[in-house]
């Protein structure tokens, strides 16, 4: 067992952890943050993506005793107030970027950091940036249009995945 | 499924980290970024006793730009490459190899280090440190040496380093002035590994080549160098020459078949590219020695 101390979602968690457990299974059976999808457990299919110290990473390649002293931040903690929409996930809701919505989390989160980088991105910039996440029933041509959107929503703004100095 | 129990270092030194690994033998594997060996570790293919994360190993992950090489700590993850302004000039070859590699989130956490410990033969890193003849400098408890990466890969995740030692820098020679260059791959979608990737580079003078090398990833066991100077060197560049040399130079490649791709259609797929990287990388030399006429 080690101790872990981290933040999440803007508050401090501390935790013990045993070696092997994944980062996914930490946040979702452990910490109950399921809103953390876990679809291949092989880096394959984006649906764990999160952002640790500002930056999407796969939650499912990487253990919980790991994030000592990291900020991270899950779909959980998108929205600017807990309970209304960030201007993603209006857009993703306006622009029907999802239908199961088993993808979602993964698409938004990797949404989050393509948009602090890069915040008009051209459509093949999307469609690069989002490759690694994959979607088995919305089609893409949705998906698409809700970061065009979304970047729009956000121009001059900012994305909540960096806007409160999650990095650096 | 889910990694099998082990027991979790993470020394603050390379040297700390290499007396683990000493004690601890085969029992124990370094973990870098975690993007090859923990889907192994959760597929239950790898399940070693001990990791030893290098993760807070000071000065792991530096890169140091001199006049002749570009110097990268292991550690130094993929993205960090990528986004590299002074590496995007002093190897821009490195830059556009590194890209290629799986999906933003992966290169976020991979390493240049696990990528070349790792040693998959369709993987871009070993192919451009076998092109450039990169040194790599491995660590253990008792010393360090140097290792010529055209020496280093033996065949699919075999190499030179023995399970006590720590990669623990990755030197690249530059460029020459005006050697032009390409990297080009075939991946089935964007972000899989490379059925074939190719690296090239050229040197013209007075409209002649002078030097040319030639790498070629994931038509044998390990990335491998084709002999592409001696028929180039003293021709003049032309679309005809390209196709000649590379047809040439890949009629001898046996890769093997899998589901992805038959061995037949790897050795087209690495002729088309080489073509396609000779043209490139030609194109990139005359812009580079013609810049006074000022032509394009
Ligand atoms: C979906 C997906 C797609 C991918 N696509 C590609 C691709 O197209 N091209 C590509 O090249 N790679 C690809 N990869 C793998 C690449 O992302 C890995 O980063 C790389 O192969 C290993 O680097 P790592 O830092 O993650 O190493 P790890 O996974 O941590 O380690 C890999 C191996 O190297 C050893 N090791 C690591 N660091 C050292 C060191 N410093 N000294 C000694 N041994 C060490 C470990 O013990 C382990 O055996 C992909 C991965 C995924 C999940
Ligand atoms: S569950 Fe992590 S990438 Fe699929
Ligand atoms: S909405 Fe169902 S997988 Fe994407």
């Amino acid at each position: 067992m080690r101790r872990v101390r981290f933040e999440l979602n803007g508050q401090t968690v501390e935790h013990e952890v045993v070696p092997r457990l994944l980062l996914s299974d930490f946040l979702r059976d452990v910490l109950g943050f399921t809103g953390t999808h876990v679809g291949c457990e092989q880096g394959a299919c984006g649906a764990c993506t999160i952002l640790l110290n500002g930056e999407a990473v796969r939650s499912c390649l990487m253990f919980a005793v790991q994030v000592d002293g990291a900020t991270i931040r899950t779909i959980e903690g998108v929205s600017p107030d807990g309970t209304s929409l960030h201007p993603i996930q209006q857009a993703f809701h306006e622009n029907y970027g999802l239908q199961c919505g088993f993808c979602t989390p993964g698409f938004v989160m990797s949404t989050c950091a393509l948009l602090a980088e890069n915040p008009a991105p051209t459509e093949s910039e999307i469609r690069s940036h989002l490759s690694g996440n994959l979607c088995r029933c919305a089609g893409y041509e949705s998906i698409v249009q809700s970061v065009r959107q979304a970047a729009w929503e956000l121009a001059g703004g900012n994305c909540a995945g960096k806007a409160d100095g999650d990095d650096e | 499924m889910k990694p099998a129990a082990f027991e979790y270092h993470d020394p603050p030194t390379t040297a700390e980290a290499c007396e683990l690994l000493a004690q601890l033998g085969d029992e124990a594997k370094p973990l870098a970024g975690g993007q090859s060996l923990v889907p192994l570790m959760n597929m239950r293919l790898a399940t070693p006793r001990h990791l030893i994360d290098l993760r807070n190993v000071a000065g792991l992950s530096d890169i140091t730009i001199s006049d002749t090489s570009v110097t990268m700590g292991s550690m130094t993850t993929q993205r960090q490459i990528e986004l590299s302004p002074a590496i995007r000039k002093a190897c821009p070859i490195l830059t556009e190899a590194t890209t290629h590699i799986a999906h933003f989130q992966i290169r976020q956490r991979g390493t240049i280090g696990g990528s070349i410990a790792h040693a998959d033969p369709a993987a871009e890193l070993p192919l451009i440190t076998v092109l450039l003849d990169a040194r790599i400098v491995a660590r253990r408890a008792d010393g360090t040496r140097s290792i010529p990466a055209r020496g280093f890969f033996y065949s699919a995740f075999v190499t030179e380093l023995d399970e006590t030692e720590i990669v623990e820098s990755i030197e690249l020679p530059r460029l020459a002035d005006g050697e032009g260059w390409a990297f080009e791959e075939f991946a089935r979608r964007q972000g899989d590994f490379a059925l074939v990737g190719v690296a090239a580079t050229v040197t013209l003078t007075d409209g002649k080549y002078s030097g040319a090398r030639l790498a070629v990833s994931g038509v044998a066991s390990a990335p491998v160098l084709l002999p592409v100077a001696e028929h180039l060197v003293g021709e003049r560049p032309s679309p005809a020459l390209y196709r000649r040399v590379a047809a040439a130079v890949t009629a001898g490649l046996t890769p093997g078949g899998d589901i992805h791709a038959t061995g037949e259609d790897r050795r087209d797929i690495a002729g088309h590219l080489t073509e396609v990287a000779l043209a490139a990388a030609t194109e990139r030399a005359l812009q580079l020695t013609d810049r006074p006429a000022g032509r394009r």
